[in-house]
């Protein structure tokens, strides 16, 4: 092929000592530096229109976050509705979730909660052949049966994410037919405003 | 999410309109629109049956996706949002592609679309297509306009939010109910959502921190990248570059924001870029980068991208930042404000004399040169070089995508902004026709050249019938390799030479059929005729097109390997 152009060749040339990691953040050369994925949660304030969950879902799904969960519901302000979003990313990513979503023109305000209040609903159905130990592991989590029919009992309790997890699986030994969580609705512990807008770059 | 009816009072005075169609294109006279581009169709009838009575001129298309190149061209060149009209189902996802070349070029653009009535709206009705939910990917906003007292409000929004901040494309489906309601409320101004904050000048402290890290910088660089020009900045940060002696380098967007014959002008950086600039922002320890996404084709391996540089990144969209490379100091804001805040804040220019120097040795050290023999079959920067020296600095050029492409934007002198049009980040082929046609209509007294490859003609050709018909003066240079060249090459360097669907023996006699459009068509195979050649082309009044038979043997560099190092570009295929 033609097309060759003059100049020194590439092992010719000087050559810098730097190194990004994949994040872009120059990093010592001989140091393997990944930062850490951690777990955030994040509060939107969003219309309380149709198309906006679409429209929030397809963000993440276009630029492959992280999502555990997301929870939607309405507020007490008129035409708002509250979204949860629980991240799992690097800091950088957070950044980009909370940066990504703020363009989007249904979303009002982002806001990564710290101290945050954390609930979690959930529904599980499960055998009773032992109704005594199921009423049992049930206090044991503050939930109550629902429902009891033949063979089977649902349970209905609130907690964090993990005792939920802990519940579920504490009912594993009465055979757990089906789950039904809503996964995580949260608020910013204390006096704190969930609704606000923490657009700086400092949070 | 449940559906909650807001019911929207509006205060219908006595000024009314007759249709919400009507109401749409009032909004868009009131936006100042002054053409569209688009191609008829059952649902988006009364919109044009509504134009039928404006000023506003339309160019009918021959296709849906040149109407949507046509349109990002027009924005590209004037600034402003260029206006494409589809009709609905295969209309709108014709204009798919050029809305997503918008998305991705950040180029203004207001897309409308017709929708089936509301009522047969999910019902899978005759030419139905969820226009909003394909297209929301790829628009700043998709709008479905479901009210007809506020469809040409919604219009108005669209377009100043395709306007104002990151420029890019939005889009208002519009239901043929809604369009055809009678008695609708006259729109208000055109204004952009709430939500949408448009900043402008960056935080005083990082402005201030960025500053002394430049005026401390051994071997300063400026990155200019699209949003210089989308921007306006273009004035700034010539002025700022030759007031501190910084040399540029520019991304394949930013082609234009500085003077190519300047010296400080290090020209293009990345995948195609020229190997000085690529040593420019391999060596540089401080960056000043403008309106650039850092896009993989110009930072190959992030690993290795400028390595040893602090990052001052000045963007308009805060969501940039950091998202592909860290910006040591995010500066948030308007190009233009910002470059004065920054000048402001200089304490002094850097010490970087020694640095130019070096800049200047590596302009010599690896030119842009390439070997013309006579008993060869024709060059292709021969010919782009005798174009560019042909023409005044103000002539607009417009691309399609692929080796003709690299050729065009390495071998033409650019010295003024917005006057390089082409597809950048999604690499569309077939945008270089319609969106000559665009630049056309946006600037009529300004010359347009489109080069394009043999493949990417091919991809929409039938916009000719539209330059003959509107009797545009514009010149296309079909770099004729008879292949997808970039591909080929690529085979070549990377597949062990396997050409597979690649090779295109059979395209047609592009003269032939410029003829057959009603266009003038020249065929060009020597070297004595080229000036001659294109001196007849351009003397033409109205559309021609020159098969330009070029050597197939011809490859693009420097190249830099997919994910590798810029400063390890390859001068020849044996470095690969």
């Amino acid at each position: 092929m033609t097309g060759e152009l003059p100049g020194p060749a590439p092992e010719e040339r000087p050559h810098p000592s730097g190194r990004r990691n994949k994040q872009g953040i120059r990093i010592d050369p001989e140091a393997e530096s990944e930062p850490e994925v951690r777990r955030e949660v994040l509060s939107a304030l969003v219309d309380h229109e149709p198309g906006v969950l679409a429209e929030v879902s397809g963000l993440f799904a276009r630029r492959q976050f992280n999502i555990e969960s997301l929870t939607v519901g309405p507020t007490a302000a008129e035409g708002l509705a509250r979204m949860t979003i629980v991240v799992e990313e690097t800091d950088p990513g957070v950044e980009q979730v909370k940066r990504q979503l703020r363009k989007l023109v249904p979303v009002h305000a982002v806001r990564e909660l710290d101290a945050a209040t954390e609930r979690e609903l959930a529904l599980i159905k499960v055998g009773d052949d032992d109704p005594a130990g199921v009423a049992a592991v049930a206090e044991m989590y503050g939930g109550e049966a629902v429902e009891a029919g033949p063979e089977v009992v649902t349970v209905e309790l609130t907690g964090t994410e993990a005792e939920i997890d802990a519940a579920v699986e504490a009912f594993e030994r009465f055979g757990v037919r089906e789950v039904a969580r809503t996964g995580t609705a949260a608020l910013a512990g204390g006096t704190e405003f969930t609704a606000y807008d923490d657009t700086t770059t400092d949070d | 999410m449940s559906e909650s009816e807001t019911e929207r009072t509006t205060e219908k005075g006595d000024d009314t309109l007759p249709t919400g169609a009507a109401s749409v294109v009032a909004a868009l006279e009131d936006a100042g629109v002054e053409a569209a581009f688009g191609v008829q169709g059952g649902a988006i009838m009364p919109i044009y049956d509504a134009l039928y009575q404006s000023d506003i001129e339309h160019i009918t298309m021959a296709h849906e996706q040149g109407a949507a190149h046509a349109a990002d061209a027009y924005g590209a060149v004037t600034g402003d949002p260029g206006v494409c009209l589809a009709t609905s189902g295969p209309g709108a996802t014709n204009l798919v592609t050029g809305i997503a070349d918008a998305d991705m070029d950040s180029e203004p653009m207001l897309a409308l679309t017709g929708q089936v009535a509301t009522d047969m709206v999910g019902n899978d009705a005759f030419q139905e297509a969820d226009t909003t939910g394909i297209t929301r990917p790829v628009t700043k906003a998709s709008y479905f306009a479901s009210d007809p007292d506020t469809v040409g409000d919604t219009v108005g929004e669209a377009f100043a939010l395709a306007r104002d901040g990151r420029q890019g494309p939005t889009l208002v489906d519009l239901p043929k109910d809604v369009s055809n309601t009678e008695d609708v409320a006259r729109p208000g101004p055109a204004e952009g959502p709430e939500t949408h904050v448009v900043p402008d000048e960056a935080d005083p402290d990082e402005v201030s921190r960025a500053a002394h890290a430049l005026a401390n910088a051994e071997r300063p660089v400026i990155l200019a990248g699209g949003g210089v020009i989308k921007g306006d900045a273009t004035e700034e940060l010539r002025q700022f570059a030759v007031d501190h002696g910084v040399p540029v380098v520019t991304t394949m967007p930013g082609v234009g924001a500085f003077d190519e014959t300047h010296d400080l002008a290090m020209e293009m950086a990345g995948m195609h870029g020229t190997g000085y600039a690529n040593m420019a922002i391999t060596h540089c320890d401080v960056m000043l980068a403008v309106g650039t996404r850092f896009d993989d084709r110009l930072t190959g391996g992030v690993d290795t991208f400028a390595p040893e540089a602090e990052i001052a990144h000045v963007d308009i969209d805060a969501s940039e930042i950091s998202k592909n490379v860290h910006a040591d100091y995010p500066l948030v804001g308007d190009a233009s404000t910002v470059l004065r805040q920054l000048d402001d804040a200089l304490p002094r220019a850097p010490d970087a004399e020694g640095w130019r120097d070096r800049c200047l040795h590596w302009k010599e050290e690896y030119p842009m040169d390439y070997d013309a023999p006579e008993d060869d079959p024709l060059k292709p920067q021969f010919v782009v070089e005798a174009f560019s020296e042909a023409t005044d600095d103000d002539t607009i050029v417009t691309t399609g995508v692929g080796q003709h492409q690299m050729w065009a934007v390495q071998y033409w002198t650019f010295t003024e902004p917005r006057t390089w049009i082409s597809s950048h980040g999604l690499g569309t082929m077939g945008y270089g026709l319609p969106a000559a046609i665009g630049a056309k209509v946006a600037a009529p007294e300004q010359e347009v050249v489109c080069f394009d490859g043999d493949g990417s003609f091919l991809m929409t050709v039938q916009g000719l019938s539209v330059a003959v018909r509107e009797n545009l003066d514009l010149t296309v240079c079909v770099l004729n390799n008879e292949a997808v060249g970039m591909v080929r090459q690529w085979q070549d360097a990377f597949f062990e030479g396997r050409r597979m669907a690649s090779e295109y023996p059979w395209g047609p006699d592009f003269a032939t059929l410029a003829e057959a459009f009603g266009a003038k068509g020249f065929t060009l195979d020597d070297y004595d005729e080229v000036a001659d050649t294109i001196q007849a082309a351009r003397d033409y009044d109205g559309p021609s097109v020159i098969d330009c038979h070029i050597d197939p043997r011809e490859d693009v560099y420097p190249m830099v390997a997919s994910g590798g190092a810029n400063g390890l570009f390859a001068l020849q295929e044996e470095h690969l």
